[in-house]
């Protein structure tokens, strides 16, 4: 099957029926071997001690919340440039998703944060622009909600998201650019990976689980505003024949 | 049992609430998924199709 053919709803649903059962089950093996090597093998942090242990959670959370958004940076530039008909149904469906990774990237870091700073928020840039983040995402999920034809919400959507793409490379290097509290990047670094491999073994399988939980929802919720689209259509047809 | 030190509230509670909204992005998905499948057979029962799929 070529690429192009998933332009095709009908193919797509097609697809996604084959393909979930087993991302399902990939899912679910990467998260139960993940927390094994989490709560069995990883060890304590010789600073940290166990608090290192909201790490496996937080950071995976972070990476994706800036993740899905540029999923939908690259959908929105679908809609507006090449008008695919499922760009905004991919964006769309990623929204909620990337919202609800982000809000655990705050509330886990904020956990993180209280016995390690003695706080749980500081306004520092990082932080700061993750909430931004989190707030636009609840924006964007707004907007398709307030306009009825899902084409329109679309297109606004599109602008929207692209707009708020600019704030992908602040979140990433606030840590270089400003003073803040949360640490310099230690994985996604030049130089390498500056954690020992008994933490960062356990932190790529845990990143890996939820980058499967993401593409195994993503594929659902898609699979579902193609539905919502027909049901749309057809309540359209039933009207018009009244 | 694991020591957790005496931050152990902090620790737990992260992977609670990780574990609830894992919980409630599946909930949310598969109950979406029922509605539209109940939505279209509904429709499709009254007699309103695609136009392709009647024709096919």
């Amino acid at each position: 099957m070529a690429l192009i053919d998933l332009a095709n709803p009908t193919r797509f649903l097609n697809l996604t029926a084959r393909v979930l059962p087993w991302l399902t089950a990939a899912t679910a093996l990467a998260f139960a071997f993940g927390i094994y090597l989490v709560w069995a093998v990883a060890p304590d942090d010789y600073q940290m001690g166990a608090v290192v242990k909201i790490m496996f959670v937080h950071v995976p959370n972070a990476w994706l919340a800036m993740g899905v958004w540029a999923v939908m940076s690259l959908s929105a530039i679908g809609t507006l440039v090449w008008r695919h008909p499922l760009a905004d149904v991919a964006a769309k469906s990623a929204a909620p998703i990337g919202a609800a990774f982000t809000f655990l990237a705050l509330v886990t870091g904020a956990l993180w944060g209280r016995p390690m700073w003695g706080t749980y928020w500081v306004w520092d840039a990082r932080l700061t622009s993750v909430l931004v983040l989190f707030l636009m995402y609840l924006g964007v999920i707004a907007l398709w909600r307030t306009v009825d034809d899902p084409s329109r919400a679309g297109r606004a959507a599109a602008i929207l998201t692209l707009v708020g793409a600019i704030n992908l490379p602040i979140i990433k290097f606030s840590v270089d650019w400003w003073n803040t509290l949360h640490q310099p990047a230690s994985v996604l670094r030049l130089g390498g990976p500056a954690i020992h491999p008994a933490i960062l073994t356990p932190l790529m399988v845990m990143a890996l689980a939820f980058l499967l939980l993401f593409v195994t929802l993503h594929l659902a919720a898609m699979r579902n505003e193609i539905l919502r689209r027909r049901v749309r259509t057809l309540w359209l047809m039933q009207a018009q024949g009244a | 049992m694991v020591a957790l030190g005496p931050h152990a509230a902090f620790i737990v509670t992260s992977y609670v609430v990780a574990a609830l909204v894992v919980i409630g992005l599946v909930a949310w998905v598969l109950a979406d998924y029922r509605a539209q499948q109940k939505l279209l057979a509904d429709l499709e029962a009254r007699g309103v199709t695609r136009r392709s799929k009647a024709e096919s």
